[in-house]
């Protein structure tokens, strides 16, 4: 019964990946007893399953994910807001507000307006309707420092690490706050732009290895080296010039 | 003015080798590069023989106009068009019939590899322009499109490789460039799916026989997999270069 | 915007049956439905007629006017088709300008009789570099019930078969009527059969409701010693190497008949 790839090779879209008693995982379908990739990526394979884990693929919505979203518009009864999908998502102000809404007295920009940054749940989501969030839990709403960056989605993984432990890792090592976004957006936020640059700088290097092992160690050697030579660099600056 | 009619050269010699040198079933050279475009999802770059051919990929986004929208799939749009300077003749940038008709028929033969099921009410835009001109630039172009259709992330249940085949001064041939095109007898671009055994796109003009048409289309079906091969290779160095610069520096970092 | 899409469960039934070899309305596979030609109805136009195939109705008029030669081709006549789907045709048919299906249907039909052919441009040629016979095919397609192209061919060559041209002299370089016609003359008659495909049979001549389940379309047009002139596949399906082959063989057939309705020996 045979898988024609080893694990960790790459596959283009309408590889044959395996035939007859797999099971068709992510990234691949099933047609006649075979099994195709649909994605550029990295083959798997688990028991009786396969997959593959794509290189580039953008972020569709799921309920239950916690993404970073910027409002585009807004509308009579609350907010669009662009959650970097095939799909926009909206907010309404029932999902906004902790009391019920009420048009005449509540202005909706004064809430959120157009070009702010959130952080929100997607509660709704189904192929005949976009997809609908809410602001109302703990940790959601309106982002006002920090700086929120981009990356590929099927990274975001990576960044997280096994329960936590590469997100952890960067919180210690720059004193940052980081919300991570299903959507491929992150909101880092520290003491300073120094701190915040640092993260950032980690996140990125995690984005370019993150099919590499050994990663969670080489990016805090990475952040302890880089604030060793700020802080090298801070002495330096202090002794006085000769005059 | 009166201009006098040029006896043609002698397109394919005693030899059977055409006037760019080639034998009857060689393709010109191919050059494709993934990924070429930083603004669109996904994009492809193409040389074959002096074509050369641009496609981009937006989406799956958003539809504008929202009557255009599929309720149970994405909506792929295509524009095929040529720069006014690909031709020999300055082209006009306004649309021809040509390239209405060709940008439907790319449409069609690319229609069939995607999952457009998975995202419906969505609109996946696809551009293909046509920088320079020389013969088959509808297949190079569906070439193109597959590749940055998968280098947009979208997917597809195969790549779409496309060649074109015909018949020149009496002798079957590969890959046509355009004065082959136009002193020729046929002309048959076809684009195919390989898992599928599926062909997705098949024009013809000229005139061919019955069995002269069987043996022109399994020409064209060989040409088609010789590019897929192509694509393949293209889809991959993208990514190996970036693996291998990696697996140095992490071979360097580990030698420290 | 209106559509004419059949119930999906009529559209189930038409897949079934022709699954199992049968069509909706009794023909089989390799059927055409009735086909009734009316040459030269329009006496204005220099050549007409207008061809039912089934209940699909098409009007082509033929218009022959002195013109430019193009700059490539000083020696040659200048053939131009143009297909309007018009939108008293179909509840689908929407007024503007030519819409990709318009463009489609027009430069299949062109093919067929350009590469066949069918009409020598070199005879149309009255003096090299500068004047030139301009041939007009327009295509109005009056009611849409599927097949739409080779409705089309079919009119198109009746129209150009009664086209008449009239006679005429050459003075100082314009072209002076004089009394009297000859008929265009016509060099082949190439007739374009058209292929649908659904599920994985392929059937002759699809009305419409077959086209709204057929998952792609394959249209050949073959001249008059057999050879195959033009092709175009349409649709978002696919066809098989297979299927291609079965239908070139089908087309051969078909055109050969469909063919002595138009030219009467």
């Amino acid at each position: 019964m045979p898988v024609f790839y080893e694990n960790k090779q790459l596959v283009t879209p309408g590889d044959l990946v395996a035939e007859n008693d797999y099971i068709s995982g992510e990234n691949t379908y099933k047609e006649n007893n075979k099994i195709y990739a649909t994605r550029v990526g990295l083959f798997g394979h688990e028991d009786k399953r396969v997959y593959v884990v794509a290189l580039k693929a953008f972020y569709l919505p799921a309920v239950g994910d916690t993404i970073i979203g910027k409002v585009l518009e807004v509308t009579l009864g609350g907010w669009v807001v662009d959650i970097r999908a095939p799909y926009v998502a909206m907010l309404r102000a029932s999902d906004a507000l902790e009391r019920s809404f009420k048009p005449q007295k509540d202005d909706l920009p004064s809430i959120f307006d157009v070009g702010d940054t959130l952080v929100a749940k997607i509660v709704a989501y189904d192929r005949t309707r976009d997809p609908l969030l809410t602001v109302l839990e703990r940790g959601l709403g309106k982002i006002a420092r920090g700086q929120v960056i981009e990356i590929t989605p099927t990274k975001i993984p990576r960044v997280i690490g096994k329960q936590g432990s590469m997100v952890n890792t960067i919180k210690q090592e720059t004193g940052c706050q980081i919300t991570i976004g299903q959507n491929g957006r992150i909101l880092v936020s520290g003491k300073s732009p120094e701190d915040e640059r640092l993260a950032i700088m980690a996140i990125r290097k995690i984005e370019e290895e993150a099919h590499t092992s050994g990663l969670t160690d080489r990016v805090t050697e990475m952040l302890r080296k880089q604030k060793d030579e700020k802080s090298k660099k801070e002495v330096n600056e202090n002794v006085p010039k000769e005059t | 003015m009166k201009t006098s009619q040029k006896k043609p050269e002698k397109l394919i010699d005693e030899k059977g080798i055409r006037s760019d040198g080639r034998k009857l079933d060689e393709m010109r050279q191919v050059k494709i590069e993934v990924g070429a475009l930083s603004n669109a999802d996904g994009s492809a770059y193409i040389e074959m023989g002096k074509n050369k051919i641009l496609a981009a990929v937006y989406g799956p986004r958003e539809i504008h106009p929202k009557h255009q929208a599929l309720p149970d799939r994405a909506a792929l749009r295509c524009r095929y068009h040529m720069a006014p300077f690909s031709v020999q003749e300055r082209k006009s940038p306004a649309p021809s019939r040509r390239e209405q008709e060709l940008s439907k028929v790319i449409r069609e033969s690319l229609e069939p590899s995607i999952f457009s099921e998975y995202y419906p009410r969505t609109a996946i835009d696809l551009f293909i322009e046509v920088l320079q001109a020389d013969g088959g630039t509808r297949c190079a172009g569906i070439t193109a499109a597959s590749l940055a259709l998968a280098d947009a992330g979208i997917p597809m249940r195969d790549l779409v490789s496309a060649c074109a085949a015909g018949k020149v001064e009496g002798r079957l041939v590969l890959d046509l460039n355009d004065v082959e095109d136009k002193g020729g007898e046929a002309d048959m671009p076809v684009a195919y799916m390989p898992n599928y055994n599926a062909i997705t796109l098949l024009q013809m003009d000229g005139m061919l026989t019955g069995e002269e048409f069987e043996t022109v289309l399994n020409m064209g079906l060989e040409g088609c997999k010789q590019i897929s091969q192509l694509q393949k290779e293209a889809l991959k160095s993208k990514y190996t270069a970036v693996k291998e610069d990696e697996k140095e520096e992490s071979e360097e970092e580990a030698a420290e | 915007m209106t559509s004419v899409m059949a119930a999906k469960v009529r559209q189930k039934r038409i897949a079934q049956m022709i699954a199992h070899g049968k069509r909706l309305d009794g023909r089989s596979p390799t059927d055409y439905r009735e086909v009734q030609i009316e040459p030269g109805l329009i006496e204005r136009a220099e050549g007409s007629a207008r061809v039912r195939l089934g209940k699909t109705e098409v009007l082509v008029g033929v218009k022959i006017e002195s013109g430019e030669p193009f700059t490539d081709t000083p020696n040659e006549g200048v053939l131009t088709v143009n297909a309007e789907l018009v939108p008293l045709a179909s509840p689908t048919f929407e007024p503007g300008p030519p819409d990709e299906n318009s463009v489609e249907l027009a430069r299949v039909v062109d093919r067929g009789i350009r590469e066949s052919k069918a009409i020598i441009l070199e005879d149309l040629c009255v003096d090299p570099g500068k004047k030139v016979f301009v041939v007009f095919v327009d295509v109005y397609v009056l009611n849409h019930d599927g097949n739409l192209i080779d409705a089309s061919s079919i009119a198109a060559l009746a129209a150009l078969m009664n086209a008449k041209m009239s006679n005429y002299e050459v003075k100082e370089g314009e072209i002076k009527i004089k009394p009297g016609y000859k008929l265009l003359p016509m060099r082949n008659h190439p007739i374009a059969v058209t292929f649908a495909k659904i599920g994985d049979k392929i059937v002759v001549d699809p009305w419409l409701d077959e086209e709204q389940v057929m998952d792609a379309r394959l249209t050949m047009a073959v001249e008059k010693d057999g050879k195959i002139c033009a092709m175009q596949k349409g649709g978002n399906g696919y066809f098989t190497t297979q299927q291609i082959l079965e239908a070139s063989k089908i087309a051969q057939e078909k055109a050969a008949e469909l063919r002595k309705l138009v030219v009467k020996e």
